[in-house]
């Protein structure tokens, strides 16, 4: 009755991690183990290769099979109006200090196919902030980026979507932001004018603007330790002072150096505003 | 099928359940002895709007710590977690939580099949894995894996649960070291600590 599972064990995930970094600039050696061990054990299993020879060897002499394993590791997982009470706190607590600002720098780190960004741009629109924004989508995949340019999304999710968005304390009629054809949904051009969509590397990559809202939902999970507290300070060091940082419903900075630097935005929602390192006055 | 006491030491017992499991769990809890040598941890499928309540429904009915579990929370002795609504709970080697927020499985996120696996990877022989009732095959596959890896496993006698599906599924494909009435778990529970 035994059932003989065929696996990647460890030490082949790491002679993959090692090809990645040393042939193709990707470094995953700081994700959480047992979430990529499980990725790519299912990409194993989904592209049924014979044994981890094949699949090492693909992986070393196909790039463009390296891009579907990007794709497929780091978790394209990703919704509209996610947690609406958190876009409701965006809305009420946020939006209203961004738009004391001349001009609106916003960056979604990690927005995989998109659909947060178009959330927000949504809520820009709807305090009448849109005009004076410009929302920097990144991701590590080149793939779902394309997807997320494109703002086309499956019909079938709108029903939920519309349902988050009212939850979140939207107003409006949802599929008004969007024309259906055939079964999916794309979304208004008047949006995805305000994106700007670009690969980084939140591993390897440095800052590359001032921000004055830095979003990252449900990345930091894949993280080690190390690799948080890395990125976490490119994040404070990506944000204008009383800028704010949002996170994922399950992540925190609570245990991060940057801590300090950091006042949460009411108790319940993952929003921190950057309250510090006050200057110290050089004599 | 009963064996005694089993000779190994546990470190983790998981316990994974769907429709009709929450009021197994609820029967279980008021039982458990204090102290117990090993950690307990919790997969209930669920709707992912009933979230932060369920750990304060559980808590109130034992004498052992509750709380839901966080990414990188280190698993202790003693302790009960709770997997959160809406992500996978894995193991790491370092004996942590991490979150997850990848496609679900069998339609359920928390999936138990990914707790059971990542755990059984971990802890090895070390590990006890209950499946409970439900309308679903979620958990078959990874209460394999605890086998497979030398782990202890149980199953809901189909006949006592609620919904027999699961434990059916579980059933399907493996023999598992135990099989008992809903009644009996507390008890098997607590015979698993060493002191």
């Amino acid at each position: 009755m035994l059932e003989l599972i065929k696996a990647v064990e460890d030490e082949d995930i790491k002679l993959l991690l090692n090809d990645l970094q040393a042939l193709y600039g990707y470094d995953f050696t700081d994700y959480s183990k047992a979430s990529i061990k499980r990725r790519i054990n299912r990409l194993f299993t989904l592209d049924r290769f014979p044994s981890f020879a094949e699949f090492r060897y693909r992986l070393r002499n196909d790039p463009a099979y390296v891009r579907r394993f990007i794709e497929q590791i780091t978790v394209p997982v990703t919704e509209m109006f996610r947690d609406p009470t958190f876009y409701q706190a965006l809305r009420e607590e946020v939006l209203p200090i961004l738009g004391t600002y001349p001009f609106i720098r916003i960056w979604h780190a990690g927005c995989a196919t998109g659909e947060e960004v178009y959330s927000m741009a949504i809520m820009l629109k709807e305090a009448n902030l849109l005009h004076k924004s410009l929302l920097y989508a990144t991701d590590i995949n080149p793939e779902v980026l394309e997807k997320a340019r494109k703002g086309i999304f499956q019909l079938s999710q709108m029903k939920q979507y519309s349902e988050n968005y009212i939850a979140s304390g939207g107003k409006n009629e949802f599929s008004a932001y969007y024309s259906a054809n055939y079964d999916v949904a794309k979304f208004d051009q008047t949006l995805s004018n305000k994106m700007i969509f670009a690969t980084h590397n939140l591993v390897s990559d440095r800052s590359f603007n001032e921000f004055q809202l830095i979003l990252c939902r449900n990345v930091l999970i894949y993280f080690d330790r190390n690799l948080q507290s890395r990125v976490f300070q490119l994040f404070e060091e990506s944000l204008d002072n009383l800028g704010f940082l949002a996170l994922g419903s399950k992540e925190t900075i609570r245990f991060s150096s940057i801590a300090p630097n950091f006042k949460q935005v009411g108790t319940k929602e993952k929003i921190w505003r950057k309250i510090g390192p006050h200057n110290i006055l050089k004599l | 099928m009963e064996k005694n006491r089993p000779s190994q030491y546990i470190e983790a017992l998981i316990i994974g359940g769907s429709a009709g499991s929450l009021e197994v769990i609820l029967q279980i809890l008021p039982k458990l002895r204090k102290g117990l040598s090993f950690a307990i941890i919790i997969v209930l499928h669920r709707k992912s709007s009933f979230d932060s309540t369920l750990a304060g429904l559980l808590s109130s009915r034992t004498v052992l710590p509750v709380k839901e579990a966080e990414e990188k929370e280190p698993i202790l002795p003693g302790n009960i977690y709770i997997a959160p609504a809406d992500y996978h709970l894995l193991i790491e080697s370092d004996r942590s939580f991490s979150l997850d927020f990848s496609e679900k499985i069998l339609y359920s996120r928390p999936a138990i099949d990914a707790t059971f696996q990542t755990a059984a990877d971990v802890y090895r022989q070390h590990l006890a894995g209950i499946v409970l009732s439900g309308a679903n095959a979620d958990g078959a596959s990874g209460l394999l894996s605890i086998q497979n890896a030398g782990g202890i496993t149980l199953v809901q006698d189909p006949s006592d649960a609620e919904i027999n599906y699961m434990p059916n599924q579980a059933l399907a494909r493996l023999k598992p070291d135990y099989i008992l009435e809903k009644s009996k778990l507390a008890e098997f529970i607590n015979n698993l600590s060493v002191n």
